[in-house]
């Protein structure tokens, strides 16, 4: 393999400063939102009592699940040894970073008392698995970050696949942690499943992928680099591996919950009778999402076309959105069990009278809050491509020799 | 290797001086009023304020008679409501009534179920059924969500983030998050925009000695006393006794929570 050249981003200064305004302004907004939020109180959101989770959740949890996908470029590499690989470990650890951060800060600036960031900090239950997340968050960025530290060093060599080892075995617990917070939930029927915690392992690789073959695409692009067919060829060959994999953790789920007959009316209101969450369960995630996706890579014609390829990642991004739509806020608005051989006929806190679906409309300040993350994740890497040699020069099938693991 | 005729850097040590004392001024009020703010409550004696810790002697709960609770009456939820604050949320200017409606916090309701086999028909009260096992408090990542000694589940206003995960985790759906600022607030709950509370069984009137809770004196005054409130440990408790003579059942009792609120007749 011929030796990779890193480069930082040259852009022409109107280009690069337009694209960074054009990201900080959609993170004001999102600043914006935050301060609007904060200041009235939940009221301004779509978010009740009964749907305490909402739009900002997705795009917190979507930009963390795919915060340690995007990492495994980099371990493929790294832990797995796959040469191909080796050359993108750069850009997947600044892409995780980035999207964790943006993630965590949407997480965070929904909280009631944002305020109170220092008490999550200082003040821990460790029966929570929330509580063990912070850390895991936290612990995430500071092992990336030393990871990337022993790619760019050469003198750190020596422990560069040891970091590399730890990086992809804390973003396998990080999901696991992720997973776990609805897993853990006994409350609730669509949750309480421990399959909950691989399910978003494999949500987080498809996810990671999907976020990291666009952002690749457009940063190559921007700077006239090259990808050859080669390096697509696999990434897209990875995300057909992973449309199946969510595809069948999908099936286990349901045949999980299928199992007792306690679930046969929440798995009835998930593929037939839940309205919106049906449709998003089968248009939005299963279809868009998975279905379309995985044509699209596996067509003889448009498999080969890269504009395909990108259309196909921003499926499955829609897609991953659908499926914490589906997830989160279908979870929550399935009527509770609190009488599971009760009708209830009346209620004075709502609680799903006659087997009613709770509502929940979002608002706009919630989006536009969501989005402001997915900025600030962006914000970071084009800082980040600009700043430092993240980003190999060309990788164009010469410079990453197929054979080389072979040979190897 | 350091040069030993190199200049000490004034600079450094001047900036690195001002950063230590900008962050010792910037963290101390907050380290400061932490610490005042979890300092351990004086604790009763009956009829006085209490003076001892609370201890696991005792732990309170209720015993809920479905077949004395009326159709129709919510006086345990107005006693409620006037007892802890919470007729004192006005709804924000400009909100969508249904949309808030959902919002404002709840503490206690009436529901009304029919059993899908026979087609018996019951009307009970609804709150936080005060677990041996909370699963709020299993989930909370400060610990603001929390179990006095004596049963008591509440939450910790002063660490209570406003994450909402123990609403989530809730089997019973008791918990409320406010929504919005809370302009006239009682002493007994300062009500704060951004948290979770929900019923601690009058735990202000556990601290002053007295005997019962805003529902069960409502329901008793309705005349219906549906609601029996009392010390679940001391068998010669009125409410021990009553549990002793009648059939009661938890509410989701398939989840093992040993809840300290028992319902009969339902």
């Amino acid at each position: 393999m011929k030796r990779i050249v890193y480069r930082e981003w040259h852009l022409a200064p109107q280009r690069y400063w337009g694209l960074l305004a054009l990201l900080a302004s959609v993170a004001g907004i999102g600043g914006l939102a935050f301060w609007y939020m904060e200041h009235q109180g939940h009221w301004v959101t779509g978010m009740t009592n009964e749907i305490v989770w909402g739009t900002p959740h997705l795009f917190a949890i979507f930009l963390i699940v795919a915060a340690s996908g995007a990492l495994n470029l980099a371990s493929i590499g790294t832990v797995f040894g796959k040469t191909p690989y080796q050359p993108l470990g750069r850009f997947s650890g600044l892409l995780a970073v980035a999207l964790l951060i943006g993630g965590l800060l949407v997480l965070v600036l929904d909280l009631g008392r944002p305020d109170r960031l220092i008490v999550a900090m200082t003040s821990y239950n460790f029966r929570s698995i929330f509580a063990w997340n912070v850390l895991l968050y936290s612990g995430f960025v500071a092992i990336v970050v030393a990871y990337l530290v022993t790619m760019m060093d050469r003198r750190l060599k020596a422990y560069y696949k040891t970091a590399g080892t730890l990086a992809f075995t804390w973003r396998l617990l990080l999901t696991t942690g992720t997973g776990s917070i609805f897993g853990f939930i006994v409350a609730r029927q669509a949750f309480d499943t421990a399959v909950l915690a691989p399910m978003f392992i494999v949500m987080s690789f498809l996810y990671g992928l999907a976020v990291f073959i666009l952002v690749l695409m457009f940063a190559c692009a921007q700077d006239d680099r090259p990808i050859g067919a080669y390096l697509l060829n696999r990434l897209k060959g990875l995300m057909a591996i992973f449309i199946a994999g969510v595809l069948l953790f999908i099936l286990i789920y349901f045949l999980t919950k299928l199992y007792g007959a306690k679930n046969y009316d929440l798995v009835n209101y998930y593929l037939v009778s839940g309205g919106r969450y049906t449709v998003a369960f089968w248009f939005g995630w299963v279809f868009l999402g998975l279905l379309a996706p995985f044509g699209i890579i596996l067509h003889p014609v448009l498999g080969r076309d890269r504009r395909w390829l990108a259309g196909a990642s921003a499926l499955v991004i829609l897609g991953g959105m659908a499926s914490l739509y589906v997830i989160v806020i279908g979870g929550q608005a399935f009527p509770m069990s609190l009488f599971p051989d009760k009708t209830l006929l009346e209620s004075g806190f709502h609680d799903g009278v006659g087997g009613q679906i709770s509502a929940y409309a979002p608002s706009l300040p919630e989006f536009l809050l969501g989005l402001g993350g997915v900025a600030v994740a962006m914000l970071i890497t084009a800082v980040g491509l600009r700043a430092l040699q993240f980003l190999p020069e060309s990788l164009a099938d010469k410079e990453i020799d197929p054979h080389a693991a072979v040979k190897a | 290797m350091n040069n030993p005729s190199e200049a000490i850097d004034q600079g450094r040590r001047g900036f690195m001086r001002s950063a230590a004392g900008v962050a010792t001024i910037t963290l101390a009020p907050g380290v400061l009023l932490h610490t005042l703010a979890s300092a351990a409550p004086a604790g009763p004696t009956a009829g006085q304020p209490r003076a001892e810790p609370v201890t696991d002697q005792v732990r309170y709960g209720m015993l809920i008679d479905t077949t004395k609770c009326a159709e129709g009456c919510t006086a345990c939820v107005s006693a409620c409501n006037r007892e802890n604050g919470l007729d004192l949320q006005t709804m924000p200017e400009g909100a969508d009534p249904a949309l808030w409606d959902r919002q404002e916090a709840r503490w206690i309701r009436k529901v009304k179920v029919q059993d899908n086999l026979t087609g018996k028909v019951s009307n009970l009260p609804l709150m936080c059924q005060h677990c041996e096992h909370p699963p709020c408090v299993d989930v909370c990542p400060t610990g603001a969500s929390f179990k006095r000694a004596d049963g008591i589940v509440m939450v910790d206003r002063h660490l209570c983030i406003g994450c909402r995960y123990c609403m989530m985790a809730c089997p019973y759906k008791a918990r409320s998050f406010i929504h919005t600022n809370v302009e006239v607030k009682l002493t007994l709950a300062p009500r704060g925009k951004g948290c979770v509370e929900s019923c601690n069984l009058c735990v202000h009137r556990r601290d002053n000695g007295q005997a019962s809770t805003a529902c069960a004196d409502a329901c008793a005054a309705a005349g219906h006393g549906a609601i029996l409130f009392g010390d679940l440990r001391d068998p010669a408790s009125p409410l021990s006794q009553a549990l002793a003579k009648v059939p009661s059942r938890q509410l989701r009792e398939n989840l093992a929570l040993n809840t300290g609120v028992r319902y009969a007749g339902v």
